[in-house]
This record gives structure tokens, C-alpha cells and sequence, in this order.
């Protein structure tokens, strides 16, 4: 699948409760560093948006704080009124190195939906799709650890559509893939995406942001330098940095 | 050599043609320490889990009077039982004193702080690596405290095995809230310290081989449980 799929026209989608998300002036010091700088945009529904930028501009840093795990230094991020933390329950992250639990392949993905009080007799039902549609299904019983890494990245999939979230939070899902894994990841993702769900993936990779992204996200060095139609941007980039980084060249 | 020798052969004979004395005592070693350690295990465990997950003030004095905790002089431990526990103690009318029950409470306050300093230990390493994780997947305090505990069954059963290290092997404690009473609560290490000194050096020892013997028996076969299981759920 090397085209996002036509936004409009897809079943599944209803209102949503935790979009538009706007993020306001948003800051995020540590160690008496800006690592954010006055970042603003914002999210509407049934788009791909691809948080685009070179290692340590922020990207992941701008996710987890989308996702409430990390507080802001000043600045307001708000889900349709939500705080991060009052609209995660609606929403799902998948991390870099995600974290699976030491138990079998279908307990991790029935874990959160425990946790969530998804109503018990959807579970089962929920857990043997997510394994299905992300191909671990034949895994099912097996211990989670001794997955392979691109396994447990599709465990971690399997997890976030199992959630049904309205948006998917995805933080350089392919870092540690080979191109085959990485196909297979772009493909469910881009199911999920025509399913009805909001996407939000960081990633540095200029070549998977041309083929998924509907909206880009240009950040560098924690500030937020372009906003734009992912056609827009990869033709006509308005910042230098930006027509650097998709000439190739090194920024730092 | 020639006393350890026959303490050997005596340590054999006693195996072998087990009394009912011995048995009883036997029983009663590992009958007080397995209760103290339920009970031991019951409380640090999520207290450790507890102590590892919840930020609260005061929590690194916590940390460090449970490290500190570790190194409990039995006596002592032993003296304040005793003092809570005797007739005119805080306790007293429960009647405790010189019961195994007093040997199993003091036991378990021995032990406690061991579980939950090496409890602590396992969980707050795995809750800065599972933090983002599970908080992402919607899981509370207290949720993620157990999935925690869970997740270090592997590494807690050393813990729990410390513990119970400690309780079979206390003599200082027991025989001052037990009072090391025959057929009542005498244990193997009370009565090691009874027969060695009346003198009777190869039935002390005897009883030192079959209480080695044993305890080591029951640490081995939780190691080998736990790696058949952890070789089997990674």
C-alpha cells in the first residue's frame, strides 16, 4: 500500500469526543533547556498527520505530551476540553520500544482492555482480531518476550486496534524495521486510518512520510517551522530547514 | 573429625528412624516459618510494590528504613514481641506469649522488611521501564502496582526465598517469645541451641545437617520451579 487511502468516503467513522485536539504556545523545558519552543497547531478529524523532523527535534517529546504522560512547562494542550490524561482513555500510543508484559501474546492485548472495562464479552472477540488483522495469530499462546523485535511491534499494534481508539499516536513505529515489517506496519496503520481513527506518527524518514502523511508536521530543534498539506509541503517548503532536510541534507 | 563423624552417623540414624520428637519439631520449624512467610509475603510485597510505584513525602526515608530494616537484630526483634506480647504488654490479653503464634508474628516482623526492600528493588527497576507504557494503556496506581508484582514473579521468588531464609533459621527470636517449650514450640534451631549446651554435641550437629539439609532442599526446588517457568513464560 504505497498511497494513503482516500480520506473521505470510509465506514466506521462517527463523531468524535476528543477531537479537534489544539495545542496552544506549548512548552516543554528540562535541565534548563527549551526542548519545545511555543508550539501551536492543530488536529482535525479523519486525518494522517506525520510529525516530521530529524532525531531530537522534539518529536517524540510533542507526543507524549499529546498523550498527557509528560506535563508541559507552560503552554495548553486541549482534546476537544480534554486534558491529555482525560482523553487517553479514548486514544492509544504506540511507543518506539514498546513494552510487552510477561505474559502470552493474547494477554498483553486483552491487558488493556481490563483495564479500560471494555465490557468482558467484546474482549475475547476484540483480542482474536487485533491478532488476525496484525498476523500474530499463530503466536497467540506463546510467551510475549521471546517475540522478535518486529514482532513485538506488531503486538503493540495489535494492542492499539484492539482499543478501537479514536486516535493512534504512533512514535517512530518503524524505527527498528526492515522494509518488509515496515510495509506490513504501514498497511494496518493505514487500516485503522480508513477505519475512522485520527493518526498522529513521528518519524524522520522522509520516504514513509511521503507515502502516509495527509498533513505534515515540519519540527526542528523544538520549534514547529511548517504546518501544511502533506502535497504543499514536499513540493513547495516554505523554510529553508525544510527545503534542507528534504533535499537531504544534515541539519543541526 | 572424629565428633563431626559421628554426628553424621547420628544425623542418619535420626533420618532414618525418625522419632516422633523429632518429626514433631520438624513440623513445627517449617509449620511457623511458612505462616510468618504467607503472612510476611502478604504484607511487604505490595507494600514494596507500593513504596516503588506511589510518589509520596518522605518516600526515600521509607526506602532507607526499609534497607535499614534488613539487618533487624533478631533479639531485638524477638524483645519487643515479647514486651507487646507479655501479660502486662499492649497485647498481653490475647495470651500469645510462648505460643508458636508469638514465634510466627515475630518471625514475620523479622521478614517483612526483607520482602518488601527486595520487592522494592524488582519493581522500581520495572517501573521506570513499564511507567509510559502502562499509563498509555490506561492503568491506575494500584493496577499497575500488581501487574508490576506480576511481571517480577521470576525475580521476586528470590526475595521471597530470603525471607524465608531468614525466618528457618531464627534462634534469638523464637526462643524469647516461644521460650523454646518441649512439644510445643520447639524448633529445630531452638533445640540445636538446647542440645549443645547440655553437652550433647552430635545430636546438635544432627539436627543442624537435617535443618541445612532441608531448608536447602526447599530453596532449591523453588529455584527449579522458577526456571522451568521462566524458561517457559520467558
Amino acid at each position: 500500500m504505497d498511497a494513503p487511502s482516500p480520506p473521505t468516503g470510509h465506514a466506521g467513522a462517527s463523531a468524535s469526543h476528543t477531537l479537534p485536539l489544539s495545542v496552544d504556545r506549548l512548552c516543554y523545558r528540562a535541565d534548563g533547556r527549551e526542548l519545545l519552543s511555543a508550539v501551536s497547531f492543530a488536529v482535525q478529524a479523519d486525518t494522517f498527520n506525520v510529525i516530521l523532523g530529524p532525531n531530537g527535534a522534539g518529536k517524540s517529546l510533542l507526543l507524549r505530551l499529546c498523550h498527557g504522560l509528560l506535563r508541559p512547562s507552560s503552554g495548553r494542550i486541549s482534546w476537544r476540553g480534554l486534558s491529555p490524561a482525560q482523553a487517553r482513555a479514548r486514544h492509544a500510543m504506540v511507543f518506539q520500544h514498546p513494552v510487552v508484559l510477561r505474559r502470552s501474546v493474547a494477554a498483553n492485548v486483552y491487558y488493556p482492555l481490563a483495564v479500560r472495562h471494555v465490557p468482558r464479552s467484546e474482549r475475547r472477540d476484540r483480542v482474536r482480531e487485533a491478532l488476525e488483522v496484525t498476523n500474530l495469530a499463530h503466536l497467540a499462546h506463546a510467551p510475549a518476550t521471546r517475540l522478535s523485535g518486529g514482532e513485538q511491534q506488531r503486538l503493540a499494534l495489535a494492542r492499539a486496534w484492539a482499543l478501537r481508539p479514536e486516535v493512534v499516536l504512533l512514535d517512530e513505529p518503524s524505527a527498528n524495521l526492515d522494509p518488509r515489517a515496515t510495509l506490513d506496519l504501514e498497511t494496518l496503520v493505514n487500516t485503522m486510518r480508513t477505519r475512522g481513527t485520527a493518526v498522529i506518527m513521528t518519524t524522520h524518514d522522509l520516504a514513509q512520510a511521503r507515502r502516509l502523511s495527509e498533513r505534515v508536521l515540519f519540527l526542528n530543534r523544538g520549534r514547529l517551522l511548517e504546518d501544511a498539506a502533506a502535497r504543499d509541503f514536499f513540493i513547495r517548503p516554505a523554510s529553508p530547514e525544510a527545503q534542507a532536510f528534504l533535499a537531504g541534507e544534515l541539519l543541526a | 573429625m572424629d565428633g563431626l563423624g559421628a554426628s553424621v552417623l547420628t544425623a542418619i540414624h535420626l533420618i532414618l528412624h525418625l522419632n516422633h520428637d523429632l518429626l514433631g519439631i520438624i513440623v513445627l520449624s517449617f509449620q511457623v516459618s511458612l505462616v510468618a512467610l504467607a503472612f510476611g509475603c502478604i504484607i511487604a510485597l505490595p507494600l514494596g510494590a507500593a513504596v516503588a510505584v506511589l510518589r509520596f513525602p518522605g518516600r526515600g526515608l521509607v526506602v532507607a528504613a526499609l534497607n535499614a530494616a534488613m539487618g533487624l537484630p533478631g533479639v531485638v526483634v524477638g524483645l519487643v514481641v515479647y514486651l507487646l506480647l507479655s501479660r502486662s504488654g499492649p497485647f498481653g490479653e490475647l495470651g500469645l506469649l510462648f505460643t508458636p503464634s508469638a514465634m510466627v508474628i515475630a518471625q514475620c516482623v523479622l521478614i517483612v522488611p526483607i520482602i518488601a526492600a527486595l520487592t522494592y528493588q524488582t519493581v522500581a527497576d520495572l517501573h521506570e521501564k513499564y511507567d509510559e507504557q502502562l499509563r498509555s494503556l490506561g492503568s491506575g496506581r494500584l493496577r499497575t502496582m500488581f501487574t508490576l508484582l506480576w511481571d517480577g514473579r521470576f525475580s521476586l521468588v528470590t526475595a521471597v526465598l530470603a525471607g524465608f531464609g531468614r525466618a528457618i533459621a531464627e534462634v534469638g527470636t523464637v526462643i524469647i517469645v516461644g521460650g523454646n517449650i518441649n512439644h510445643y514450640t520447639r524448633v529445630m534451631t531452638t533445640a540445636i541451641a538446647l542440645e549443645s549446651m547440655r553437652g550433647d554435641l552430635p545430636l546438635a550437629v544432627a539436627l543442624g545437617i537435617v535443618l541445612i539439609v532441608l531448608a536447602l532442599g526447599i530453596t532449591l526446588l523453588a529455584q527449579v520451579v522458577r526456571d522451568a517457568a521462566s524458561r517457559r513464560y520467558g
